[in-house]
C-alpha cells in the first residue's frame, strides 16, 4: 500500500471551468514541475483531465480511466466519486476516459501506464476517485455558501443539493456548478469516516445492465461509421510464419470487396461488410514462409518440460535447508502437475475500429492499455501519440486478451487503415471465432514437480516447487518487471505459499518456445493454486488429518486465509456426512491481494463421470464497495476456472493449433453450472480486487473433492477421471 | 432483392441469397444487438426468434426466412419492459453483456412456451447458449423471476 499513500501526499487538485458552465475535476500526479506545466497546458485546451463533470441539468459524469470489460468498473468506480460527492447514484453517468497517462495512469502499475489489470482498478482508485468526488462537493458547498453569504461550515450536501438546514433553502448541484468551477480548488480534503458512508457497501444496480438487457450496448462490434469497410485478415497458419506470395485474383472479383493488401501481420481482404469480406477470404490463396516459424507439437514440448523438472532451476524463493529436510522426512509425497496453454476466447472476437486521416487517427476499441495502445498506433500510422485518440468502449470479455505486449489487434486495425487510406474510410477490422483461437497470447503451457515432507507427527517438514514454462514478461515492454531471472508472474502464489513450512524451495525455468503468451484471468495463480492446495491435500492426506484442519494449523500466522477457510467451510456444512459419491473439496488462495477459499461438492457416478453440484465461496476484498458486483465476480470466476478444470486446452501440432471454435475448445455451458453461493468476509482493510481472485481456488477444489470420493489424485488439468 | 420482416417493418435488402440473417441485421438493417460470437451455432449470441422460436441467425440464410416473422432484441420490448429483461436488470445478470442479447432471446422464447419450466427444462433449453463471464446462476434465477417461480 506504499504507492498509494505516496501517491495521495503527492496528489495535486485543480478545477477548470469548461463550456457550458460544467464544474470539471480532476487531481493530478505530476512527477514533478515539468511535468505540472504540461498538466496546465492541456487543461487549458479543455482535454477531459479530470474524473467528474458536473451540468447545469444537474447530470454528473463520472470519467472513468478503466476498461469495462464485465467486472463492474462503470458501477464500483463511480460509487466511489458518488459516496465523497453526496450525489443521488441516479444523476451518475459514465464515459469512459481517453488515453493521458498523466490524468489516468493506473497508481497500482507506478503511475507510468494507462490501463487494466491485475484486479486494480478499484484498488488504484480509492483514494484517488473519492477525493475527486470530496474535493467537488468541497466548492459546491462553497459556491452555496458565497451564493447564501453564509459561512459554509453551517451548511451540508446531500443527493445532489446543497442545504442549509438554518433557512431550509437548497441548491441543486447543477445550479451552483458554475459558480463552484471559479472558486480555486481545495488542496486538501477529509474523506468521509466508513460509518457514514451510504453508497459505499450498498449492493446498487449496475449502470450498464438496462444497455445490456435491451441490446444497446455498444462495443467495437457495434460501431457504424459512414463509409466503414469491413477487413479480414488471413494470417500465418503457424507462428513466426510470413507470406511468400498471394494470389488475390478470385478473392477481388467477389461481390462486395474493395481491395486486398498486404500487411506486416498477413493479408487483409477489404470489403463492404463482414459477410462479403469473410466469404472473399476464403477465395485468397497464400503460400507461407515458415523458415522462421514454430513447428513444435505440444506432446514434445510436454517431455522437455518433464525433462527440466529433474534438474535445478532459477531460485524464486529459498527458506531453511529443503533437501536435507526432506531427505530427513518421515514420508515424501511427490507430483507433477501438467497444464496446458488456453485461449481467454471472450465472447466478442478481438475487432477494432480505425479511422486514419493524415493528421490523426482515432480507434474505437475495448482498449485495455490505452496509451501502450496509442504508441503503438502512432508508430505504424506515422503519427505523434498524440495524435491517436482512443475512444475505449465496453468490451465483450477480455480476461487479459485485451493487454498484450503488441496491441495486436490494434496494429492490424491501424496498419490495414494505413495501406489502405487511399480509399478514405474507416475500417473495421474484425477477427472470426476461428482467427481469435489461432490467435495466440494464450496462458502458458506449465509443469510443476512438487515434493514435500512431513514428521512422524504429520506437520509438513519440507517443500520443494519446480515450476517450468515460458515467461509473459520476457520480450515485452513489460521485461523490466522480471528481476534476478525469475517472472514473478510464473511463480506467484507459489513464491509466496502461506503455509508455515520450516524448510522451502521455489525454482523456475522459463523455456524459450515461439508462442506468444499472456497473462489470463488470474495469472499466474491459475496453474500455482491448482498445484499447491492439491499438493498440500495430498499431504493432509498422507499425515491422515482432515483437509481443512490441517490447513487450519499451518495458517495460523495468515488471519485472512484463515477468515475465508473457516467461513466457506462453516457455510459449506464442512464434516457433516455426504451420500456415497458425493464429497467435498477444499482450497484456498490469495491472489492480487484478496483471498478466496472455495468448497467443492461433487458427485462421481458409477460410469467415471462426474458433476460439480455446489460450490461454496468466502471471499475477504477489504471493503466490499458493492457486495452484488463482487458476488457476481466470485459467481463468475468459478465458472471461468471450471472452465477450464473440466475443458481447457489449447495444443499444438507441428506448430498449428489444433482447436478453432467452441466445439473442440468447449466453454461451461448452464447444464454444468453448479449452485454457487458467495459469502463476504466482513472487511475494514481497503478495498482490493475480486475480477480475478475467484478464479484459482475452483480447480484444486473441484480435485480435492473427487480425490476424497475416488480415491484417485488427479494431477492434470483439464481433469480426466479415466486416464 | 429479398424482402424480410422484423420489428414488425418490412425491409428489401440487395443480397446474395445465402447470406445469414446475422449479417444482415448487422450490417443492413443496423440492428447491432444481435452478435456475432462463432458463426457456426455453437454459442447462440446471435440468437433471434423466427415466429416465435429461437433461432441462430449466424447459420440462417436469409432467403430461409423470407416472408417469416423475426424478432431481435430490439424488437423484444420498447424501452426494456418485456420480464425477462427486467428480471435482467433487477438481477444484475449482465457483465461483459455480449452474450446478453441472445440469452434474454432464448430466455423470451422459452417462457412464451413454457410459462413455468422446471430447473431441467431451464438448462436444456439455455445450453445453447454461451456466457463466458459465467452469468449462469443469474440467468436461472432471473428466467424464474420473470416466470414468478419462487426461488427454493
Amino acid at each position: 500500500m506504499g504507492d498509494l499513500t505516496d501517491v495521495s501526499r503527492r496528489t495535486f487538485l485543480k478545477s477548470t471551468a469548461v463550456a457550458g458552465g460544467a464544474l470539471l475535476i480532476g487531481f493530478y500526479l505530476p512527477a514533478g514541475r515539468k511535468a505540472l506545466a504540461a498538466v496546465e497546458k492541456t487543461s487549458a485546451q479543455f482535454a477531459p483531465n479530470a474524473f467528474l463533470r458536473i451540468a447545469p441539468d444537474n447530470s454528473i459524469t463520472v470519467i472513468v480511466k478503466h476498461l469495462e470489460m464485465g467486472q463492474g468498473v462503470y458501477t464500483g468506480l463511480p460509487m466511489l466519486v458518488a459516496e465523497e460527492l453526496e450525489a443521488d447514484w441516479r444523476q451518475i453517468k459514465v464515459e469512459s476516459a481517453p488515453a493521458d497517462v498523466k490524468l489516468y495512469a493506473n497508481l497500482a502499475w507506478g503511475g507510468t501506464t494507462q490501463g487494466t489489470g491485475g484486479s486494480t482498478s478499484l484498488f488504484n482508485s480509492w483514494e484517488q476517485l473519492r477525493k475527486a468526488g470530496a474535493m467537488a462537493r468541497q466548492m459546491l458547498i462553497g459556491a452555496a455558501a458565497q451564493r447564501w453569504k453564509v459561512d459554509a461550515k453551517r451548511l451540508k450536501a446531500e443527493s445532489g443539493f446543497v442545504i442549509d438546514p438554518k433557512t431550509g433553502r437548497r441548491a441543486s448541484y447543477g445550479s451552483l456548478a458554475p459558480a463552484a468551477a471559479k472558486l480555486p480548488a481545495p488542496m486538501d480534503v477529509e474523506l468521509k469516516p466508513a460509518k457514514e458512508w451510504k453508497i459505499i457497501g450498498q449492493s446498487l444496480p449496475r449502470k450498464d445492465a438496462v444497455d445490456k438487457s435491451t441490446g444497446r450496448a455498444r462495443f467495437a462490434q457495434d460501431i457504424r461509421l459512414p463509409g466503414m469497410l469491413t477487413a479480414l485478415v488471413v494470417r500465418p497458419p503457424r507462428f513466426g510464419g510470413k507470406v511468400k506470395r498471394f494470389d488475390a485474383t478470385e478473392a477481388k472479383a467477389m461481390p462486395g470487396v474493395k481491395t486486398v493488401v498486404p500487411i506486416p501481420q498477413g493479408v487483409a481482404v477489404v470489403a463492404k461488410d463482414f459477410w462479403s469480406a469473410k466469404k472473399a477470404r476464403d477465395k485468397l490463396v497464400v503460400e507461407w514462409d515458415d523458415s522462421a516459424a514454430e513447428t513444435l507439437s505440444t506432446d514434445d514440448l510436454r517431455k522437455q518440460y518433464f525433462e527440466l523438472t529433474k534438474q535445478p532451476g532459477t531460485v524464486a524463493r529459498q527458506q531453511g535447508e529443503a533437501a536435507s529436510a526432506l531427505s530427513n522426512s518421515a514420508r515424501r509425497v511427490e507430483a507433477t502437475f501438467e497444464f496446458p496453454y488456453l485461449a481467454h476466447a471472450a465472447m466478442e472476437p478481438l475487432n477494432a475500429v480505425v479511422r486514419l486521416t493524415k493528421n490523426r487517427c482515432d480507434i474505437w476499441a475495448g482498449s485495455q492499455q490505452q496509451t501502450l495502445d496509442q504508441a503503438i498506433a502512432a508508430r505504424i500510422a506515422g503519427l505523434k501519440p498524440e495524435q491517436v485518440h482512443i475512444h475505449t468502449l465496453i468490451a465483450g470479455g477480455s480476461f487479459g486478451r485485451h493487454a498484450n505486449p503488441t496491441s495486436d489487434y490494434i496494429a492490424e486495425a491501424v496498419a490495414v487503415a494505413k495501406a489502405t487510406r487511399s480509399l478514405g474510410m474507416p475500417i473495421h477490422l474484425a477477427w472470426t471465432r476461428e482467427d481469435d483461437m489461432h490467435g495466440g497470447y494464450y496462458r502458458p503451457m506449465y509443469v510443476h514437480a512438487i515434493e514435500a515432507g512431513i514428521d512422524k507427527d504429520g506437520n509438513p517438514v519440507a517443500w520443494t516447487h519446480r515450476i517450468v514454462g515460458q515467461s509473459i514478461l520476457a520480450g515485452t515492454p513489460f521485461s523490466g518487471m522480471i528481476k534476478n531471472g525469475v517472472d514473478a508472474t510464473s511463480v506467484e502464489g507459489a513464491a509466496n505459499l502461506p503455509y508455515a513450512i520450516p524448510n522451502l524451495l521455489v525454482d523456475l525455468h522459463t523455456t524459450q518456445v515461439g508462442i506468444p503468451v499472456l497473462w489470463w484471468r488470474s495469472v499466474g495463480s491459475t496453474h500455482t493454486a491448482f498445484s499447491t492446495e492439491v499438493m498440500i491435500d495430498e499431504l493432509a492426506q498422507a499425515a491422515g488429518k482432515d483437509p481443512v484442519e490441517f490447513r487450519r494449523a499451518l495458517l495460523k500466522e495468515q488471519p485472512r486465509h484463515l477468515g475465508v477457510l473457516e467461513l466457506a467451510a462453516q457455510k459449506a456444512g464442512w464434516g457433516t456426512p455426504m451420500p456415497k459419491g458425493r464429497a467435498r473439496g477444499v482450497a484456498v488462495h490469495e491472489s492480487f491481494r484478496s483471498y478466496v477459499a472455495e468448497v467443492a461438492e461433487v458427485t462421481v457416478h458409477d460410469d467415471g463421470t462426474f458433476k460439480v453440484d455446489r460450490v461454496v465461496c468466502a471471499v475477504d476484498c477489504g471493503v466490499a464497495v458493492n457486495p452484488d458486483v463482487v458476488r457476481a465476480q466470485m459467481e463468475s470466476g468459478i465458472v471461468f476456472g471450471l472452465t477450464a478444470a473440466l475443458h481447457g486446452a489449447i495444443t499444438l501440432k507441428d506448430g498449428h493449433v489444433e482447436q478453432s471454435n467452441f466445439h473442440d475448445y468447449p466453454l461451461l455451458r448452464i447444464n454444468e453450472t453448479p449452485k454457487i453461493e458467495v459469502y463476504i468476509v466482513p472487511s475494514e482493510q481497503n478495498p482490493t480486487g475480486v475480477g480475478e481472485p475467484g478464479v484459482p481456488p475452483i480447480a484444486p477444489a473441484v480435485v480435492n473433492a473427487l480425490r476424497a470420493a475416488t480415491g484417485k489424485s488427479v494431477r492434470q488439468l483439464p481433469i480426466r477421471l479415466e486416464s | 432483392m429479398i424482402r424480410i420482416h422484423v420489428n414488425g417493418k418490412e425491409h428489401r435488402v440487395a443480397v446474395e441469397a445465402d447470406t445469414p440473417l446475422l449479417w444482415v441485421l448487422r450490417d443492413n438493417l443496423g440492428l447491432t444487438g444481435t452478435k456475432y460470437g462463432c458463426g457456426i451455432a455453437l454459442c447462440g449470441a446471435c440468437t433471434v426468434q423466427v415466429n416465435g422460436e429461437p433461432v441462430r441467425s449466424c447459420v440462417t440464410p436469409v432467403s430461409a426466412v423470407e416472408g417469416k416473422r423475426i424478432t431481435t432484441i430490439e424488437g423484444l420490448s420498447v424501452h426494456g419492459e418485456h420480464p425477462v429483461q427486467k428480471a435482467w436488470i433487477a438481477l444484475n445478470v449482465p457483465q461483459c453483456g455480449y452474450c446478453q442479447s441472445g440469452q434474454i432471446m432464448a430466455a423470451a422464447a422459452l417462457l412464451a412456451k413454457t410459462p413455468k419450466p422446471t430447473d431441467a427444462e431451464i438448462d436444456t433449453a439455455m445450453s445453447g447458449q454461451l456466457c463466458r463471464c459465467g452469468t449462469y446462476p443469474r440467468i436461472r434465477a432471473a428466467i424464474k423471476r420473470a416466470a414468478g417461480i419462487e426461488e427454493a
